[in-house]
């Protein structure tokens, strides 16, 4: 498959040129966020408070990594489970953010968010953390340091790889591609 | 491997004769996983409270089900469980009418809820009988056999692979995109049950599927 090369931050007509199925390799810069931080990050959005971070263009890595050896930027850094985090999802991509990479099924609300907004969702492999983690060049902690692996970090990426799973075209990669195996109705 | 290394989830098989000395059993389980997870710069993934959710920051407690059997040996198995998968894992009170067509309907379902986020292929531990409280765990010893270790009940061993193949037709794949291996294995455990009662438990287990045993 012929990979395409992503610089961040994302514009509208790179997003518009993505299409569930395309294998992505990104480069520049990705924010680490999950369960806590995206409640923090909502939260300070509600009392009218500027966020720690512009995400105007950029994209959420949904992760909480391992620590560090000494010598190593970062541990084994995967995607985690992406659905804890539809609740917070629509309202961050009104603030501009344009993807988001994790693993397994959306909301429909996040999903009709993504074609509303002109975003895109990405999944890395799971479970093939410590590979990933070789792609990730610099870590630091932009805000939460108290929340552990689960504060908000900016990685700075090569060729980090993904698949765009919901494009904002309505474009839906785990329901499309699963229909052309799929030999029985389950009982 | 994969950045969740888990709860520690540890079967212990206590030999009868065995006398520990100086502590207890669940304390000496608690020191070797906090050794591990820190020394190991493993995630440190437990919270001390469900609702509060404070990280109690090496990983402690784990999961501890201790087993009496015959003999002077302690054999520790240890399955370091992953969240995502965890997550996707069900079970149900179903009635004896609802049988065999019933346990497979609520397997199949399972698995294809489950789908990208359990990421696959998976194996599926399938506890059946017991009571509410036991058929998770069965389920979950059902993670502990290797792949293609089948039940030594042939009735089972068959259900297992007619399962494992009605799991592959639902076309999910590996990690959700489409395929035609959505689990690597399906294993059953059973216990007696009530004569009102068909309690079934599906324990989802990632690819990532890390088990270590040690005997003492």
């Amino acid at each position: 498959m012929h990979a395409k090369h992503l610089n961040t931050p994302l514009s509208d007509e790179t997003v518009a040129g993505l299409h569930a199925g395309d294998l992505v390799l990104i480069s520049g810069v990705l924010y680490g966020a999950r369960d806590a931080a995206h409640k923090r990050l909502v939260e300070a959005l509600e009392r009218g408070e500027p966020l720690p971070a512009d995400l105007r263009g950029q994209i959420i890595y949904y992760v909480g990594p391992t620590p560090a050896r000494p010598g190593q930027v970062i541990g084994s850094a995967g995607p985690t489970t992406s659905v804890r985090m539809d609740p917070y999802t629509p309202t961050l991509l009104a603030q501009g953010l344009k993807g988001m990479i994790g693993k397994g099924y959306r909301s429909k609300a996040v999903r009709e968010a993504l074609r509303h907004h002109r975003a895109v969702y990405l999944a890395a492999t799971g479970g093939a953390g410590a590979l990933l983690a070789r792609c990730i060049k610099r870590a630091e902690i932009v805000a939460y340091p108290d929340l552990g692996p689960e504060a908000l970090f900016r990685f700075e990426v090569e060729a980090f790889p993904a698949i765009v799973v919901n494009d904002a075209h309505g474009g839906d990669l785990y329901a499309e591609g699963q229909q052309v195996y799929r030999r029985a109705t389950p009982a | 491997m994969c950045q969740d290394t888990g709860t520690a989830v540890v079967f212990v098989e206590l030999g009868q004769d065995v006398h520990i000395e100086g502590g207890l059993l669940p304390d000496a389980v608690d020191e070797g996983v906090r050794q591990g997870y820190t020394e190991g710069y493993l995630r440190k993934s437990m919270v001390a409270d469900p609702l509060r959710r404070k990280n109690t920051g090496d990983n402690t407690p784990a999961v501890v089900h201790v087993d009496l059997v015959a003999g002077d040996r302690l054999r520790l198995a240890l399955l370091p469980k992953g969240g995502g998968a965890e997550n996707m894992s069900r079970a149900a009170m179903l009635t004896p009418a609802d049988g065999e067509r019933g346990l497979r309907a609520f397997v199949l379902e399972t698995v294809e809820r489950a789908g990208p986020n359990a990421c696959p292929p998976v194996i599926v531990g399938v506890g059946i009988g017991g009571t509410f409280d036991t058929v998770g765990q069965l389920a979950k010893r059902a993670l502990l056999r290797r792949v293609g270790e089948r039940h030594p009940d042939p009735y089972y061993a068959a259900l297992e692979e007619e399962l494992l193949a009605a799991v592959n037709a639902l076309g999910i794949g590996p990690m959700g995109y489409g395929g035609t291996v959505t689990a690597l294995d399906v294993r059953i455990e059973t216990a007696p049950c009530h004569i009102v009662s068909l309690p079934v438990a599906v324990n989802m287990q990632c690819h990532a599927a890390r088990v270590g045993r040690v005997e003492l």
